[in-house]
Parts: C-alpha cells; sequence; structure tokens
C-alpha cells in the first residue's frame, strides 16, 4: 500500500497551533462543562470557581457524609422518659386501670363497659360483667368507638360559622344566650336521649326557656313499633324482648340480633336458645321472612325471602292461621303462599307462652297486627315485658315532620341539635337545610363538623363518651353509669353543661348528675348506709339495676313516655290487656300491601357494623367487612341473581336507582344470594358529605329514598327503576368465594340427627395405611410436642356464633391492627388476624364430580343456608408454617402457642403459603406514619390508641394471631405474683372476652376445670371437629358443628 | 500454683459448705428449744411488763414463715419511711415498738392512722404532731398480716443468732435470699459442676506441663549422655548434634503463613466483635437535668429502691418516680439546694422534669420488671449494676438478646413458697435445677410480642 502522506486538521486550530487548543488537547473531556445545570448569565465562563462542586468534591463530600452518619448513627437517639409531676394515685404506669361506663349511640346500640385505660389513656373496651344486660359482650360499634375519641377531626374548641373559627365558651354562651333570650320558638332536635339527667336537664332549659320542646327522632326510626304499643297496650314504648324464653321464634324483616336497639342483648339471649350440649338437646327455632338477608335471618332455621310489599300480608296470614286456632277472629285480608309460612304458624301455636313474633316493619297497622299475634300467643310477660320498656328508640316520626314543617314556614326562632344530623339522615335533608336558613339561631353539640353543624352558627363540641359524665337507662328500672377515663382531649364541652350554662344554672354537669340521682334514684334502693356507699357502688358497677318490674317513682318525666303525646299514664307493673284494632289494621295493610307485586322494590337497611352512619368517620368500621356480604368501605345495591341474570348485570356494574320525585343514586351492584326476587337493598350510613378524611364520599347517601307516609318514615319503595350506566366501580370484598365446594370445612346437622346420633354430620377422615385405615392423627411423621404447664386452646361453637364481628374488632383494638383502605381490600391485602368466614349453601349436586358440576357448586343458592365460621390462626400443633421458615421467625412454644417473632422474619411468605387456614397477614406496607394509609396510626392522636403491651409491625414482616400471647402473659404473671395457679376465665383471648353469646371459649386446656377442657371432653368424638383434620395440623382450636333445628336436613353442598 | 490454689479453694469451700450445713441444723434444732422458751419466757416478761391489753393476742411464738412474710410487707410498704433500728427517717423508728405501743393500738394505727387521729388518742396525736403531720397512708392488711410484719421488726431488734439461721436470711435485705433464686454462676448449689469441670481441666494441664517438664528433661539427659559417645554412627551423631536452625524456621512458608493466619484471625475477631457491639450502649451514662446521686440515696441512705420505683414488684415498668415522691423528703431536707431547686421550679411552672432513659428496650422486645423482682426474686444491682455506688447511673448491662438468652439459662426458677411452680417442679424429671430456660424461657413469645 502507497503510503498517504495526507495529514487532517481537526479544525483550522490545530493547523494554527492555537495555544488555547495546545494547552487542552489533553484533555479528553472538557471538563469546564459541569454536570451542574449553569447558571443563566455566567454560562460561558469556563472556570471552577464559578460552576461551584465538582464530581470529586461531591464524591469527597459524599464519603464524609456516608461516614458521618454511620458513625452518628451508631449513638441511639436521646430517650426521654417523663414522669408525673404530681401522680395520681390510682394510676402507675405500665399497670392497667379498668373504669365501669356506658356506651350507647345513635344507632340504638347499649353496652354497659368496662374501659381499660393505660397511663390516662382509653385502649380498651370491655364488657361489663356487673350488668345484666350486656354481661358478656359488646357490639362492633362499642368496640371501635374508641376511635371516635382520638378523631383528629373532632372540633378543639366552640365554633362560628361566621367567622370560621373556634372561639371561647363565654364568647359562644354570651351570644347564645343572648339570642335565646330573644323569644320565639326553640326547638331541640335530637336522637333518642336514653339518660335520665339528661332528659331532666332539657326540661329544665325548656322550664326556662317556655317557648323551647323537645323533637325527638331517629335516623332509622322504630317509631311503628312504639305507636302500634301505644295504640294495642296504650304504652307507647318499644317492649324488651327475653328470647331466652322463646322456643319459636319468628321474625318479619326483624333484624333483632344486628341493628335493631339493643341487639347486645338479643343476641346474648338468642345464642342461649341456641346453645346445645350434653345436657341440653333442645334448642329454640327461628322463622325469618325478610327480604334482605340479615344477620338475623343469616342465623334462621327457616328463611323464606319476601317483597316488602308483601309483608303486611304475611303477619296478616300468620295472624289469620293463629287466630283460626285459638279462637280469635280471622281478618279478611289477601293470603298469599309463602314457603315456611304454615309450619311457622303450626309451631308457633304448639308453643304458645313460649312464642313470639318480631317484626321490624315501622309500619303501625303491621305492629298492630303482630302485637295481635303475640297476644294471642301469650307472649306478653314470658317473653314480650312491656313493664320494662327499652328506651333505647323514642324517635317520634311525626313530631319530626311537624318540626320540619315548622322550620319551612320559619315559625322556629333558634334550634339546637343534639346527636342529631337531619341535613344528612332526614329524608328531606336537602330541603331542610336550604329551610334551615330560616332559623335565626342554630347550634349543635357536634363534636366534629357534620352535614347539619356546618350549617349552624354555632358549634359547641359535646364531650366524646368517653370524657364525659353521663348516665343511661337503656331499660326500665336498669341504670347505667358512663364516666370519664381521660380528660378532655380538646377544648369541648359536656352538652349538658351547656344547656345548664345557657338555662342559667351554674352547675357542672357532675354535680348536677349526682343530685340527680340522690333525689331520684337513691330513694329506690336499699341496703345502703348513705348516699356516698350507694353512688360509690353504683360508679364502681357501672350500673345499677332495681330489676322490679314496677317503674322507678321518679320525679322526671318518665322517658317511655315523651314519644307520644297522647300515652295514657304509664301504668304500673301489671298485666297487660291487648285493646288494638286489629279489623282497622287489617283493612289497612288490605289495602297498602300486594300479594304479587311486579316492579322492582327497594329495601333501605342500616349495617350492623356502620349502623346509621353517624361513626362514619371511623376507620375501624368502614374496615369491618359486613358479616353478609362480606364488603367494606362503601355501600351497593344488593340484587339477587335473578334479576342479575335478567339484566344481564355483572357484580361492581353501576346502576342508576330511579325513584319517582327523587334525586337517583348511582352505586355498583352486589349479587347478594337470599334477597328477595323482584328486591333489592341499599344500606344507609355511607355518603357522608362532611365527615373528616375516613368517611367523607364513602359511598352514596341512602337517606332521601326513605319516605314519610304521614305517619310513620318508610324504609321501602314499592316501585323502583333500574338502570344501566355501562360503568364500573370496584366493591372492596373480603371473600369473594361464597361456598364450601362440599368440603367438611364447616360441618353441619339438623336437630333430629343430632339427638340421635351427637356426632352427627361430623366428617371423620380415615387414612389408608398398610395396617388399615387410621385417623389422621394416628400417623404423623412429626414428633408430638408436649405441653406440660399450659396448653391454650380455643373451641368455637358455630351454633350460637351469631356472625356479629365484634370479636373482629376487638382484635384490631387489642393487636394494633393496621387499616388499609378501600384500595388494599381490593388488592386482598386486609390486615384483620381474626375474620368470620360466611359461607351459603349451593344448590349443585356435590357428587358432580365434573367440571361444570364443580363450576356449578361455587353459585350459592337463591335463598342459602347461611354459616359463620370465624377463622384465625389454629395454633396448629403440627404446624405448616413452621417448618418452612427459613430463619425460625415462626416456631413453637412449650404452651402450644405457634409464635411469630417480628424482628427475625425476614418476609419470605413461605409460612403464608403453607398455611391451609389462610390466616397470616403480610405487612407490604409500612402502615404506620405513612401518608398513604392516613389513618389512625398516621397522627399522634389517633396512635393514642394502640395498645402498649403489642408491637407496631413494620413493612416486610409477617403477622397473625398470636391469641392475644400479651394477655396470656399478662394472666399468668398475676397468678405468679400471687403464687398460685392462674384461674379459668382470667386469662381471656380479646376475641373471646368481647362474644355477646359466648361462643368463643377460650382457656387451658391443661386444667381439667377449665370451661374449654370441660367441652373439648364432653364434645370429643361428637360435636368437636379440627378443620381439615385431615391434614394432621393438631390445632389448638376445635369448632362444634352447627346445627339447624329442621325437620329435613338439607341435602345440598 | 493455680492447682494447689484451687484445690485448696474447693477444699475450703467444701469444709464450708459442711461447716454451714452442721451449723444450720443444729442451730435449726436451738431455734426450736429457743423458740418454746421465749413463748414461756415471752409470757413471763409480758405479765411483768403489763403491757399487753386484754384484748391483744399473746406474742405467739416467732414462726419463720410468718416472720418472712413479715419481713417481705415490711419491705415493700414501712422501708420507705421507717427504719427497723431507732433512726428516723421519715417517720420514727421501729425499734422496740412492741414495747411502745400495745398491739391492737398499732393493728389500728398501721390499718388506718387518721382514724385512730381523729379518734383523739392523746398518743397518736402527739405522735402526728411531732412528725409534721405526715399522713402516714393506710394500709388494707390482716391482722395476721401486722402480727407477722411486728414479730419481724421485734426479731430483727432482739436479733438473736439462733434466729438468723432458722429464718433462712434475715439478716437485711443487702444480702440476697439464699432460697431459689441464686443468679451469679458459681454462687451457691448452682456453680459446683462447672466448678468441677475448670478444676479438672486445670488439673490436667498442670498434670501436661508437668509430663513436658520431664520429657524435655529426659531428652536433654539422653542427648548429653549419647553427645558422650564416641561409638556411634554418622547418622546417629548428627540426629544428636541436631540443632534447631530458628532463621530457617522463620524464613519458612508454614511460619509465615501461619503467622499471617493468626493476625487475620485476630483482626477478624475483633472486627466481628466490634461489629456485635454497634446498638449496645454498654457504659452509657448521660448527664440528667438534675444531678441525682443513685450512691447519696441507695447508696450512703439506703433508701429502698422501690422507694421511688414505686411499681418495681408489681409492674412492668419501674417507674421514674414523680416529683411529688422527690418532695416526700426534699420538702424539708437540703431546700436550698440548686440541684433541689430544680424540682421546685418544675413543679411551680407545671413542667415535668425530662429525664433521660439510660436503659432502652427496643420496642419489639418485651421487658416486665415485676417477673424479674417480684417473682424471680433478682436484685436490682443484677442487671442495674451496684447502682448503690453510681453518682450518675450508667448502663452496665449489655441488654442484648445473647444477654438475656444467657441469664435465662443460667438463672434457676425462684419456685418457693409459689404454688405455679408446683406442677412444673413435679414434671422437672432431672438433678439439675429447674432453669428458666427448662420452662419455656428461651422462647420467642415470652418477649416479643
Amino acid at each position: 500500500m502507497e503510503d498517504n502522506n495526507k495529514t487532517y486538521w481537526k479544525g483550522i486550530e490545530e493547523l494554527s497551533n492555537n495555544t488555547d487548543f495546545v494547552k487542552s488537547a489533553q484533555n479528553e473531556f472538557p471538563e469546564y462543562l459541569s454536570v451542574k445545570e449553569k447558571k443563566k448569565g455566567k454560562s460561558n465562563v469556563p472556570s471552577d470557581d464559578i460552576t461551584g462542586t465538582n464530581r470529586r468534591d461531591f464524591l469527597k463530600m459524599l464519603g464524609f457524609g456516608v461516614t458521618a452518619v454511620s458513625l452518628a448513627a451508631c449513638d441511639a437517639p436521646v430517650r426521654k422518659a417523663i414522669p408525673y409531676l404530681n401522680k395520681p394515685e390510682e394510676i402507675d404506669a405500665s399497670i392497667a386501670n379498668y373504669y365501669a361506663s356506658t356506651y350507647v349511640d345513635s344507632s340504638g346500640d347499649y353496652s354497659s363497659v368496662l374501659v381499660k385505660t393505660r397511663e390516662g389513656r382509653p385502649i380498651k373496651i370491655e364488657p361489663n360483667a356487673m350488668s345484666s344486660i350486656t354481661p358478656t359482650g359488646t357490639s362492633t360499634r362499642a368496640q371501635a368507638s374508641l376511635l371516635d375519641l382520638y378523631d383528629q377531626e373532632r372540633l378543639k374548641g366552640p365554633w362560628v360559622k361566621a367567622t370560621n373559627k373556634l372561639t371561647t365558651w363565654e364568647d359562644v354562651d354570651g351570644k347564645i344566650s343572648s339570642q335565646l333570650q330573644q323569644g320565639g320558638a326553640i326547638r331541640i332536635v335530637s336522637s333518642s336521649i336514653i339518660s335520665p339527667t339528661t332528659r331532666k336537664v332539657i326540661q329544665e332549659f325548656i322550664s326556662k326557656y317556655p317557648t323551647a320542646t323537645h323533637v325527638v327522632y331517629d335516623a332509622v326510626s322504630y317509631s311503628g313499633i312504639i305507636k302500634a304499643n301505644n295504640a294495642s297496650f296504650g304504652r307507647a314504648v318499644i317492649p324488651s324482648y327475653n328470647f331466652a324464653n322463646a322456643d319459636i321464634i319468628v321474625g318479619i324483616s326483624a333484624d333483632f340480633l344486628g341493628s335493631w336497639p339493643n341487639s347486645t342483648e338479643n343476641s346474648y339471649q338468642y345464642g342461649q336458645t341456641r346453645k346445645v350440649g350434653q345436657n341440653k338437646k333442645q334448642m329454640s327455632r327461628h322463622y325469618q321472612f325478610e327480604t334482605i338477608l340479615s344477620l338475623t335471618g343469616a342465623n334462621a332455621d327457616y328463611r323464606s325471602p319476601i317483597k316488602p310489599s308483601q309483608e303486611g300480608l304475611v303477619v296478616a296470614a300468620l295472624y289469620n292461621r293463629i287466630a283460626r286456632q285459638t279462637g280469635g277472629s280471622a281478618v279478611n285480608t289477601p293470603d298469599l303462599k309463602i314457603a315456611y309460612l304454615e309450619e311457622a304458624a303450626k309451631d308457633l301455636l304448639a308453643a304458645k307462652g313460649k312464642a313470639v313474633v318480631v317484626s321490624g316493619s315501622n309500619d303501625v297497622n303491621v305492629q298492630t297486627m303482630v302485637n295481635a299475634i303475640n297476644n294471642l300467643l301469650g307472649a306478653y310477660g314470658p317473653v314480650i315485658d312491656l313493664n320494662t320498656p327499652v328506651n333505647l328508640k323514642q324517635g317520634d316520626d311525626s313530631a319530626m315532620a311537624n318540626f320540619v314543617q315548622e322550620v319551612k314556614n320559619g315559625q322556629v326562632a333558634a334550634v339546637i341539635f343534639y346527636d342529631a344530623n337531619p341535613v344528612y339522615n332526614y329524608p328531606a335533608g336537602k330541603e331542610f337545610a336550604t329551610n334551615l336558613q330560616k332559623v335565626k339561631l342554630k347550634v349543635s353539640f357536634a363534636s366534629s363538623l357534620d352535614e347539619t353543624a356546618a350549617l349552624c352558627d354555632y358549634v359547641c363540641p359535646n364531650h366524646n363518651y368517653l370524657e364525659a359524665w353521663n348516665d343511661a337507662e337503656p331499660k326500665r328500672g336498669f341504670y347505667s353509669l358512663g364516666q370519664p377515663t381521660i380528660s378532655p382531649v380538646f377544648k369541648t364541652r359536656a352538652a349538658q353543661e351547656s344547656l345548664l350554662t345557657w338555662s342559667g344554672n351554674p352547675q357542672d354537669y357532675y354535680t348536677y348528675l349526682r343530685n340527680n340521682w340522690r333525689q331520684t334514684i337513691f330513694p329506690s334502693a336499699s341496703g345502703f348506709n348513705s348516699f356516698d356507699d350507694f353512688w360509690n357502688k353504683s360508679l364502681h358497677d357501672g350500673v345499677f339495676e332495681t330489676r322490679s318490674a314496677a317503674p322507678v317513682n321518679v320525679a322526671i318525666p318518665s322517658i317511655q313516655e315523651v314519644p307520644s303525646s297522647n300515652a295514657a299514664p304509664a301504668s304500673t307493673g301489671s298485666a297487660v290487656s291487648f285493646s288494638g284494632d286489629v279489623n282497622a289494621a287489617a283493612s289497612a295493610i288490605g289495602s297498602t300491601y300486594k300479594a304479587a307485586n311486579q316492579t322492582v322494590e327497594l329495601c333501605i337497611y342500616e349495617k350492623t357494623g356502620l349502623g346509621n352512619g353517624e361513626q362514619a368517620n371511623n376507620p375501624l368500621l368502614q374496615e369491618f367487612p359486613d358479616p353478609i356480604s362480606r364488603a367494606c368501605w362503601g355501600n351497593y345495591v344488593a340484587i339477587p341473581q335473578s334479576m342479575a341474570n335478567s339484566m344481564e348485570l355483572e357484580q361492581d356494574e353501576i346502576v342508576r336507582v330511579d325513584i319517582q320525585g327523587k334525586q337517583p343514586l348511582e352505586l355498583p351492584v352486589l349479587i347478594q344470594p337470599g334477597q328477595a326476587d323482584g328486591t333489592i337493598a341499599i344500606a344507609v350510613g355511607y355518603g357522608r358529605e362532611i365527615a373528616g378524611k375516613a368517611g367523607k364520599n364513602v359511598g352514596k347517601n341512602a337517606y332521601p329514598f326513605i319516605q314519610y307516609n304521614g305517619t310513620t318514615l318508610s324504609y321501602t319503595q314499592p316501585s323502583v327503576k333500574l338502570t344501566k350506566t355501562g360503568e364500573k366501580h370496584q366493591i372492596a370484598q373480603v371473600q369473594t368465594h361464597h361456598t364450601i365446594m362440599a368440603r367438611p370445612i364447616v360441618q353441619e346437622a339438623n336437630l333430629k340427627e343430632y339427638q340421635a346420633n351427637p356426632a352427627a354430620g361430623r366428617y371423620a377422615p380415615k387414612i389408608a395405611t398398610a395396617e388399615g385405615p387410621k385417623k389422621p392423627g394416628e400417623i404423623s411423621i412429626w414428633d408430638e410436642h408436649s405441653y406440660t404447664n399450659h396448653s391454650w386452646g380455643m373451641v368455637i361453637d358455630l351454633n350460637s356464633c351469631i356472625g356479629c364481628g365484634a370479636c373482629v374488632v376487638s382484635c384490631n383494638v387489642e393487636n394494633n391492627i393496621p387499616v388499609v383502605g378501600r384500595q388494599e381490600v381490593i388488592n386482598r391485602r386486609e390486615m384483620h388476624w381474626l375474620r368470620i368466614d360466611r359461607y351459603y349453601s349451593s344448590d349443585a349436586d356435590p357428587e358432580d364430580k365434573s367440571i361444570s358440576g364443580y363450576k356449578n357448586l361455587e353459585q350459592a343458592s337463591a335463598n342459602p343456608e347461611v354459616v359463620f365460621q370465624p377463622m384465625l390462626c389454629q395454633q396448629c400443633g403440627n404446624a405448616p408454617c413452621e417448618t418452612v421458615c427459613p430463619v425460625i421467625a415462626t416456631a413453637h412454644s412449650s404452651e402450644g402457642l405457634n409464635m411469630m417473632a417480628y424482628n427475625r422474619c425476614i418476609g419470605t411468605r413461605y409460612c403464608a403459603n403453607n398455611c391451609p387456614y389462610k390466616v397470616r397477614r403480610f405487612n407490604w406496607f409500612k402502615y404506620n406514619n405513612n401518608e398513604e394509609f392516613d389513618y389512625h396510626m398516621n397522627n399522634d392522636l389517633g396512635k393514642m390508641v394502640l395498645n402498649p403491651d403489642v408491637t407496631v409491625r413494620s413493612r416486610g414482616v409477617m403477622e397473625k394471631c398470636t391469641f392475644c400471647v400479651q394477655r396470656i402473659q399478662l394472666g399468668k404473671l398475676e397468678a405468679k405474683k400471687q403464687r398460685r395457679r392462674p384461674v379459668d376465665g382470667e386469662i381471656v383471648t380479646a376475641c373471646a372476652s368481647v362474644c355477646p353469646t359466648n361462643a368463643i371459649v377460650f382457656g387451658d386446656l391443661l386444667d381439667p376445670e377449665s370451661r374449654v377442657a370441660k367441652i373439648r371432653q364432653a364434645e370429643y368424638e361428637k360435636r368437636a371437629f379440627e378443620v381439615l383434620n385431615e391434614i394432621n395440623t393438631k390445632p389448638q382450636i376445635s369448632y362444634l358443628t352447627k346445627i339447624r333445628n329442621k325437620e329435613v336436613s338439607n341435602k345440598q353442598a | 500454683m493455680y492447682f494447689i490454689y484451687s484445690v485448696k479453694r474447693f477444699v475450703c469451700r467444701q469444709l464450708l459448705v459442711f461447716f454451714l450445713a452442721f451449723l444450720g441444723g443444729s442451730a435449726y434444732v436451738v431455734a426450736q428449744s429457743a423458740n418454746q422458751d421465749s413463748t414461756v419466757t415471752g409470757g413471763v416478761v409480758d405479765t411483768d411488763g403489763g403491757q399487753v391489753p386484754a384484748g391483744g393476742s399473746q406474742p405467739v411464738a416467732l414462726d419463720p414463715a410468718k416472720v418472712e412474710a413479715g419481713k417481705t410487707l415490711f419491705n415493700n410498704n414501712c422501708t420507705a419511711c421507717h427504719a427497723l433500728s431507732d433512726e428516723v427517717l421519715v417517720g420514727p423508728g421501729l425499734k422496740g415498738i412492741n414495747e411502745r405501743r400495745p398491739q391492737t393500738w398499732l393493728i389500728n394505727w398501721i390499718r388506718n392512722s387518721q382514724k385512730v387521729i381523729q379518734s383523739g388518742d392523746k398518743y397518736a396525736v402527739d405522735l402526728f404532731n411531732k412528725f409534721n403531720k405526715t399522713v402516714m397512708p393506710a394500709y388494707d392488711f390482716s391482722d395476721e398480716q401486722i402480727v407477722s410484719i411486728l414479730q419481724y421488726i421485734d426479731q430483727q431488734n432482739t436479733g438473736g443468732g439462733a434466729n438468723t439461721a432458722a429464718g433462712g436470711a434475715t439478716d437485711g435485705q443487702a444480702v440476697p435470699s439464699g432460697g431459689g433464686a441464686s443468679v451469679t454462676p458459681g454462687e451457691g448449689g448452682g456453680g459446683i459442676s462447672s466448678q468441677y469441670f475448670t478444676i479438672i481441666i486445670g488439673a490436667l494441664l498442670v498434670i501436661l506441663l508437668l509430663i513436658l517438664l520431664v520429657l524435655v528433661l529426659i531428652v536433654s539427659l539422653l542427648g548429653k549422655f549419647l553427645s558422650e559417645r564416641k561409638d556411634l554412627p554418622e547418622e546417629d551423631r548428627e540426629l544428636v548434634n541436631q540443632r534447631i536452625d530458628v532463621k530457617k524456621v522463620v524464613n519458612s512458608n508454614a511460619f509465615k503463613g501461619g503467622v499471617a493466619l493468626i493476625f487475620l484471625l485476630i483482626v477478624g475477631k475483633v472486627a466481628v466483635d466490634s461489629l456485635f457491639n454497634i446498638g449496645i450502649s454498654q457504659g452509657y451514662a448521660p448527664k440528667q437535668p438534675i444531678a441525682y446521686s443513685h450512691k447519696l440515696h441507695a447508696g450512703q441512705y439506703q433508701i429502698d429502691c422501690s422507694y421511688c420505683h414505686t411499681t418495681v414488684y408489681k409492674a412492668k415498668s419501674a417507674s421514674i418516680p414523680s416529683a411529688n415522691i422527690c418532695m416526700n423528703c426534699h420538702n424539708a431536707i437540703q431546700t436550698s439546694s440548686p440541684e433541689i431547686k430544680k424540682i421546685y421550679d418544675a413543679i411551680e411552672n407545671d413542667r415535668p422534669i425530662e429525664w433521660v432513659r439510660v436503659h432502652n428496650l427496643p420496642d419489639f422486645a418485651y421487658f416486665n420488671h415485676s417477673q424479674h423482682t417480684n417473682v424471680g426474686g433478682i436484685e436490682c444491682q443484677n442487671c442495674h449494676g451496684e447502682i448503690q455506688t453510681m453518682e450518675v447511673v450508667q448502663q452496665v448491662s449489655p441488654l442484648t438478646m445473647g444477654w438475656c438468652i444467657d441469664c435465662h439459662r443460667k438463672t434457676q426458677v425462684n419456685t418457693e413458697g409459689n404454688d405455679y411452680y408446683d406442677k412444673l417442679l413435679a414434671l422437672h424429671n432431672s438433678k439439675e435445677p429447674l432453669k428458666v430456660a427448662n420452662i419455656g424461657g428461651l422462647e420467642c413469645s415470652k418477649c416479643h410480642y
């Protein structure tokens, strides 16, 4: 190749040997071009001084910084220990104090409770065994109510709308008092108030301002029962029921275990009748005729779906069947054929005196008819007690309607809302809101801004019940005291004190309460030396029960008379006589109800968990899955499968619900087995517009769909139109597989089979071995654990578990379980350690082993049998999770527990994959101090609810039920300190301690005196079974078979 | 030397044990008879003195169990204000209290002193006034419990040697009770087996060294002898005259490698050890807002720990004393000290004192004081070090999980008089004493939940 002597220059500067070029020729990269963005105007200056730090400096700084930080990190942060200046005598750090108090809410829940406080802050609610109304358990809402106290969005002082600012109490008192004195009609609008002293305060207010009247209304009203009882017996009351004495219970759209007032006591009594055992082989029989599948209906032995338009006729038909047999006069209403109606009538008649019919209808005529039936059945006395009425719902729908009209007419000068939020929960709330402007002075006692309070001129926030003194009379003669368990978190004031101040009474409410008890209740007590003794005893016990049917002679207007204007004077505990006009009721029923309505009907109901929506901002309640639909974080339109088929609707599709003259509502649909054909149902309590972070705009408000029929509110709509919108909104459901696929996870039998053979319905698998078939427990590849000291075990009676879910929330609070929100629930990442699985029966043939056969098995029946199964860590003896953990973060204890060491867990999730019960929960995120999960664990106030004895878990670790090991350890320690063995009942898990029906029993299996050991022994090879016994996991939890009191067993899956 | 020393120590110890056992046994017999005596003589003394009121029960025989119960009650409730001697603390010293006042009066007084004062009892009123109207809290004790306390006080002050042995360990609270809860290994019965082990190892080592010495002597003797012989073949001579070449050894690869390996191992060990120490704040002695001296209070004045740390026997937390506890004494003592003034300031300004936590456990570790102090009978010093000598409190123990576990392995369970452990004790089929580890003390969920 020829030499090529041509020279090429990179540029003219190389040719000319420019000095600048020569200087920088060696530098491959032009270093003067900084990585840092150049500052404006200085971009052309190629100098290090100007561009600031270069790469090396950066690395130096980084290196130094990392070293410095890691060195500094070696020193633990300084932690402070701040003792009291003047320690209260009864408070010791790390020792829990318990105070008896009273939980009441506007949904009609009452529980006498023990509040567990640590270092002066309430952290847990327990039932008060001293109470005869709720000795065993509390409701779900009572458990969750702690978070209402620690709600950051509570008002921090009196609020003035004009300035949208907080002010002082003196300021509002002055302004409100002066305006009140200007005269004009004053109205106090409240939900049912069961506190006799509060009622006295209101009376005192009314006597100071004679233009004032007290309007009582309930968002979900039971006015119909009250009015019917007034018509039938001259007593405007809701009677108390004693289901424990009832052998036959017929419920007609009555959710007496779920959303009814006093449902906790009802559950307690009902549970007693459902328990069977060696010495009690009888149980109650429960018929339910209802539109929605309610919690109560799910527990019924026989359940028939009916349309709301049939309700009255069903009651009348039942009445006719009973009247014909008992010598009553039959009424003339169209008869209708409903499954099990004949059987129900027959059974009721056979069990006269021990039978009861309850109806949830708010129609006075229907309730009058129900009273007539109960009268014929002799239920008054043994089962229904009119002399001990339940005060939890006193609302008078017509009085409220009057008030709304008055406001509209501009006749009201001042209104005070006390535990009332009519703008949200009154059917004509929107209209009411606009009319409210006509009222000059509007005051609310709401503890945080709600729809009504936001329109008020002044909000004088009431204490939370855990901060306040109060009393209650849930049933006549049964008094209950509430005491503060924490000093007020914010500058709030008891509503009673506000009223007293405005009435010119300078007394504080505590003194007032004490004086009132001294004057009115103390005289009925006996056996006390002084009032102080009586007061201290009552305060200690939390309750004072006269236990006599006769009403206490009280000077204050007795509660039970108030709702009705024409109530007869309260008669003393005498026998009642029925004087209702059955024929008038029947003709009214005949004209309003239809045997076969063709239009789609709507039923509006209240959820077991969230209730009427007052506590919508409670994240625990929002995340509490409905026991039936297992859905949380929002409401939906429940439709039957048949409607889904005919309208070609799928779950989660949004439909528009149109009712003539009402604002339409768009909600996703949920296919609900058991929902009556041709009906839909929507829950109230959702769609709050002003409620705080957690509760705002969750679901839609169904209250406007409620109809006022001239006397009472009606919770049904005879004709609604459903239209597809084509959009979807996923419903957060924690359970999406609804049938049990004929697997023996839940084992059940009917009562007759059980009476013949206590092991009826049991599945006893055998494993084939070389020596013939053997029980799973007889062959094992594992060495058995030996438990010598304790062996903690649990028995869950599927027959008395009604699925209410109090245990779930109790567990959440006790064990610092985070709230994860709607999206994470949809992602199947809810954290509940204890869930209540709900299974529907299927119509398919379990013997059909084809693929289509299995597909059919997945479909629940149109009217399924339902079973609830609390599912929590089974604390397996041969635990599958333990063997797969690579780091031994989960191991077995010598007391039968399956331990979980969070600090050891590295998050492989092998254990969860290997758990046959699917009870392990993984922390996909850090749920505390995380903006993404802005619930109680993200603010300092909300964190006060945390149990200091339980670790708050961090991201990436597995967790699960521990059998409340912190309680076990503490119980053992208490026994050790007293140099004795623990006594049965002393150590109880959070779930077992709040179960209203005592379906969950916990204790030491090695203690022969313990209840759990006795049940296990008595039911061994009888009703007791272990879930997935065939895989020989040897759980510490036994379930007792579900027994249905049916004539013929359902052979379906 | 060590051998002789340890043998000597061992023998001494054994002798001591035998001696003590003998002494204890005989002393018990003496005590028994002494008790009988005291019953008789006590009766005589009482009738002589005429002090016992008609309703009062006769001072019964000093029942060791009762005295022991009295001791516990006294230490938990009374020591804060009363000394066993006649020294005046907050309240009067209790020496000779049984002679000073009749028993019924004492019982009433202890149950509710205010009631006695209000009843107008002159002695009571005078006493109340004498001690600046400091209220003695009411104690809800049974007669029996109060009598046991009084007996304990009596016994402490009459203090016969016989009683000391009979009562087990009654010589003041400084000495840990000799029962089941011996903690330190090597103390009491628990440590004997490991001691044997050290002795055997030591003895073997000494024997081996002696053998080595003898062998070296023999070798050098034989070498010397052989080197003097002229008739050895060349190879043998070479062998006999062989000298070790140090230089060669040092330069060999094996030696270099060995040294390098040892060096690396040492460095590695130090590195690992120091890594393990990260996050361990042993020796942490932060400056506190008030220069409180445990040395002065717990050491010099011997104030019981539970006087200030009120819940140490009953709760998870020992509790940092609230300012009102300080004020029990400092409303009168050292009022002008600048450090004490800080307490007054705090109270006046309603601003709590922010002490710096010295002992910090991670959140996932659960520790309960009462389990260890009350049930286990462990002395505070066991974990907190010689707190009574500390001017500034420091963290003595590493507070690591290894440290906890180690103690749980070694510590015998304090089963004495505790029915909780009866079943476990019966089931414990071993000659080894029942250790915490044997009853699940190493399980995760005993501390982590």
